[in-house]
């Protein structure tokens, strides 16, 4: 597969910080299990096993759905793309742009927060680089589906997601604000705006 | 039904993409395939030993604790104590989710996990150490988190006004 994919970042980065997620709730699983199952009984144990296992099943077709449109998204846009249209003077219509890219972009933090810097660097404002991730991180769209959902259910995903719509803009409008100049800005020229 | 549309839902999504990516060029769709089964593959295990631990993590949590640390009476205190945890929980997509419904089975107040699944995603500290400071300008990683800090506790407020 060529490398050049617009937003592709090594690969190696991305697997040596996920496992470092997934040993600790490996530790953390098996260390459950073993404790309920010394507890409480075998009987406890299969009882939650087939719960956990019957959930498992059936939010598998979403989990495939959602790798699937990450995948495509990931190769349908551009880097070139988003960074159009969030430049300097994007004024509301800017952070409403920068936030609906976040939430759609199907990413990891490995591609985020550099893409991030690089819009920073290529015109973006710093409201338009925080709706961005802050976008991302809250509402990204992909992480709810393939991760979050499984956990706590379509209602729960749904809600949150709502309460936190307006958030990633406000963020962005609030760090705009004048009076956070100083801390954005620094003494030195050379700190982005 | 909610589930069911919702599903639904996101194969007419994946559905349109493929159209649209066939359209620009059937090695296009082929990638996306491939791309997603890869992803899929690398979640596989890691959803399936994170569902499992959160059901067995969430009998063990003891129930009084949790009521009382971040139950229904426990307040804007538990509020600050649940926005304090998520900043505080390692990254990585499974661990909060999985403590996050662990707690919530276990009788913790929705507005107090709502503000400790907001915490976690705006406000890891491992996450930041890992991937933010070393890839953004320092300074608008301060401010991004300045002004985030309010937020979780929003989300609390409106989860509590809400209900």
């Amino acid at each position: 597969m060529p490398d050049d994919r617009p937003t592709g970042l090594p690969k190696a980065t991305r697997r040596a910080s996920l496992d470092w997620g997934f040993a600790i709730v490996a530790v953390l699983s098996f260390g459950s299990i073993i404790w309920v199952t010394a507890r409480d009984g075998i009987a406890v144990s299969q009882h939650i096993l087939l719960e956990d296992a019957w959930l498992f099943l059936t939010i598998l077709p979403k989990v495939m759905l959602g790798c699937l449109i990450g995948g495509l998204i990931r190769l349908l846009i551009a880097r070139e793309t988003i960074e159009k249209h969030i430049g300097e003077g994007s004024g509301l219509k800017g952070l409403a742009i920068a936030t609906l890219i976040g939430t759609l972009f199907p990413a990891g933090p490995f591609t985020i927060f550099p893409l991030a810097a690089v819009l920073l660097v290529s015109g973006a404002d710093r409201g338009a680089a925080i709706a961005f991730v802050s976008g991302w991180l809250l509402l990204g769209i992909n992480r709810a589906i393939i991760w979050e959902m499984p956990f706590f259910g379509t209602d729960f995903v749904l809600y949150r997601f709502l309460i936190s719509l307006p958030m990633p803009i406000l963020l962005g409008l609030v760090a705009r604000a004048k009076f956070l100049d100083s801390l954005a800005r620094g003494k030195g020229p050379e700190t982005p705006r | 039904m909610i589930v069911i549309g919702f599903t639904t839902l996101l194969a007419l999504i994946a559905a349109a993409l493929c159209i649209i990516a066939y359209r620009r060029s059937p090695a296009l769709l082929s990638d996306g395939f491939a791309d997603a089964r890869t992803q899929f593959m690398h979640l596989l295990p890691r959803l399936a030993i994170g569902i499992l631990g959160s059901g067995f993590l969430a009998h063990l949590l003891p129930k009084e604790t949790v009521l009382a640390l971040f139950g229904p009476n426990s307040g804007w205190a538990g509020t600050a104590l649940a926005s304090l945890a998520g900043a505080l929980t390692p990254g990585g997509p499974v661990v909060g989710y999985a403590i996050g419904a662990a707690s919530l089975k276990a009788g913790a107040d929705l507005a107090q996990v709502v503000a400790y699944v907001t915490a976690w995603s705006l406000l890891t500290f491992n996450r930041m150490i890992t991937w933010e400071i070393p890839s953004m300008p320092w300074r608008i990683v301060v401010l991004r988190v300045a002004v985030s800090l309010p937020f979780p506790f929003l989300a609390a407020g409106i989860t509590m006004l809400a209900r």
